[in-house]
């Protein structure tokens, strides 16, 4: 008893405070208001009453829900593309190249974040419009007759979120391949593992907490994107996140846009928990 | 040494404050356009009030003063027709005090429309400013028969079609139908019916957009690239791009342009109400706001300011509207709450359809 109170010093609650206050007025305040917030709507008099109609609107409208599973599905695939892309990538900066290389190519890595993501998007669409730099490049080499549109669509907005995210793939796995032994690897080659053997049952398994703790930045980052899907994925890709900013702002209806937005939160928690699960991990591991 | 560096840093921290608090500002939230640069700089200098413009649209201007109640800006934008409602219901606005303006600068039948059309109570809320048109902005030598909103889901143009997802293009589409959306704003039953039968062909001829343009300039770049070629957009756009290439112009549709005024409102919080006043005032002095119509290429409410246009600018208005299509001009009634919402639904179901 004693010896826990004693912990609580003068630093000690001066280091926390802040955080705290972060937390409590900036996080768990607001979330507060709008979890209030959902549970209201306005009725025929222009009163504000307690309803679940918020919430039910949801599930009566299938629009809701089918942008809702979208999202959803898209934002799995693009933490699964981000990390079969990210693997090799970081292996070969801790594995393969020579280690006066592996900073200056994790620098290399980094340098596109250093400008905004709005601005990386609007790159991606001078590359990629119907008059863009790819198009006439393709034109002059007589490779096509006529330019084609390569923005608005799945794949492209898919390569767009996979771009965005995968520095943040890449360099918890950096960190947790550092610490795999090399000789592992050799004697697996010895005993006459191929490389799909040793992928799988070395490489991933020692991988797995970087694994997880990267996937779930990246589903994270894609499930709450709102740039990328409006911009290159353009007109068919209506996101979640799109959908609570049209009710906040076009339908200049709150409620309804707090309820979306708990659901996206009760969503992303899920899917958080599952993965874990899945994987066997523990959440305290994971963030370390 | 530390103690010194920290008191320096402390009185570093005190002279930007008050630096900052002396020089007087006019926290102005409008469109991107609205505040010319040349003018902000002379304003500055017969006044000493720097403006700090935030560029936005309807919406977000009304859901920015929203959030704070009313704080945060001096003075606002938003179109007449979504002044009133909002006022009634979230009271975001400070009343106009007529007094204060120079109402001899303005038109006399817009100041009466707008005075009208923002009235909530027996006072009103806002104060005309610039108007303009909504219709088409098409290239001639690719498309030259458009000529109304029907062209808009026009499988002659596939693939070359753009317009912005908000409710324009579905009062557009409704009056190219041959139906009046403004009548039936009284009865959301039936507006609702409406806008249902809109969203479905916007639905069904989804195919032959290009994209759901939301930046003004980035469909100027389209236009100009060629990859687009029919637009519902702004007239100014139009004309702009008309000074550029003299194959793309702004067509007045056949079935009516949509008429639209954007206004000063001052908001309930606003800290410097004064200045506000003052740049409202500005703006509207002829010779002011003939160096913005000028720029921007859209018409103003300030009364003489027509003797300082461009000839440019003139020759603009006459080729896009006949007298006929002034006539035609739909202007926006006042919008109803509730309209907003039954809207964003339907243009959901737009943007997700496949």
């Amino acid at each position: 008893m004693n010896a826990a109170r004693s912990r609580i010093t003068l630093p000690f609650l001066i280091f926390v405070t802040p955080v705290l206050m972060w937390l409590f007025l900036l996080i768990v305040l607001p979330h507060i208001d709008l979890l209030l917030m959902s549970f209201r709507i306005e009725d025929d008099a222009g009163a504000m009453v307690w309803s679940l109609v918020n919430y039910l609107n949801f599930f009566d409208e299938p629009v809701y829900w089918r942008t809702f599973t979208r999202t959803a599905v898209y934002a799995i695939l693009t933490t699964m593309i981000t990390f079969s892309v990210s693997l090799p990538v970081a292996f070969y900066i801790t594995k393969v190249v020579s280690p006066r290389f592996s900073g200056f190519l994790s620098l290399l890595l980094l340098m596109p974040f250093w400008v905004s993501e709005l601005v990386r998007v609007y790159g991606w669409m001078i590359l990629l419009r119907e008059s863009g730099v790819i198009n006439h490049f393709l034109l002059r080499a007589g490779l096509l007759q006529r330019p084609v549109e390569m923005l608005y669509n799945d794949i492209t907005m898919v390569m767009g979120l996979v771009y965005t995210s995968m520095l943040f793939m890449v360099v918890p796995l950096i960190s947790v391949l550092e610490s795999l032994d090399d000789s592992l690897i050799e004697a697996a080659y010895d005993l006459g593992g191929n490389v799909f053997s040793i992928v799988t049952r070395i490489i991933i398994p020692h991988a797995m907490p970087g694994i997880v703790s990267g996937g779930i930045v990246v589903f994270m980052l894609t499930l709450g994107n709102y740039l990328t899907p409006n911009l290159i994925g353009g007109k068919n890709s209506l996101w979640f996140t799109e959908q609570i900013y049209n009710q906040f702002i076009a339908s200049f209806n709150w409620n309804q846009g707090a309820a979306f937005g708990f659901l996206l939160l009760i969503l992303s928690s899920a899917m958080v928990w599952i993965g874990l699960k899945l994987t066997r991990q523990k959440l305290s591991q994971v963030v370390q | 040494m530390k103690k010194a560096a920290v008191v320096c840093v402390a009185v570093l921290l005190v002279l930007t404050f008050s630096l900052s608090c002396q020089a007087e500002t006019l926290e102005l939230l409008t469109w991107e356009g609205y505040a010319p640069k040349e003018l902000m700089d002379k304003f500055a200098k017969e006044t000493g009030i720097t403006v700090k413009p935030t560029y936005s649209n309807n919406e977000e201007i009304i859901a920015k003063l929203r959030a704070t109640r009313g704080a945060g800006f001096d003075l606002a934008q938003p179109s007449q027709d979504r002044i009133s409602s909002v006022q009634a219901k979230y009271k975001l606005y400070q009343a106009i005090d007529f007094a204060k303006v120079d109402t001899a600068l303005i038109v006399p039948s817009m100041l009466e429309a707008v005075k009208k059309n923002t009235m909530v109570g027996d006072k009103s809320y806002a104060v005309p400013h610039v108007y303009g048109t909504s219709g088409l902005i098409v290239n001639r030598k690719y498309a030259p028969d458009a000529s109304d909103y029907k062209d808009l889901l026009n499988p002659a143009y596939s693939g070359r079609v753009s317009y912005r997802l908000k409710r324009p293009t579905l009062i557009g589409v409704a009056f190219s139908m041959q139906q009046d959306p403004f009548v039936l704003y009284a009865n959301p039953t039936s507006y609702e019916k409406l806008m249902k039968r809109v969203g479905e062909k916007l639905i069904e001829n989804k195919g032959l957009v290009k994209n759901y343009w939301t930046n003004g300039d980035a469909l100027l770049q389209s236009m100009r690239s060629e990859e687009v070629f029919v637009a519902m957009a702004w007239d100014n756009g139009g004309w702009k791009m008309h000074a550029e290439n003299p194959d793309i112009d702004f067509v007045a549709p056949k079935s009516g342009a949509l008429g639209w005024i954007d206004t000063f409102t001052i908001p309930a919080k606003a800290k410097n109400v004064e200045a506000a006043y003052k740049w409202i005032n500005f703006m509207l002095t002829p010779e002011n706001a003939a160096v913005f119509t000028n720029k921007e290429k859209y018409g103003t409410a300030s009364a003489g300011a027509i003797e300082y246009y461009d000839a440019e600018v003139k020759a603009n208005f006459q080729r896009s509207f006949s007298k006929a299509d002034i006539d035609n001009i739909k202007w926006y009634p006042p919008v109803p709450a509730k309209l907003e919402s039954i809207e964003g639904l339907i243009l959901d179901k737009v943007k997700a359809a496949n």
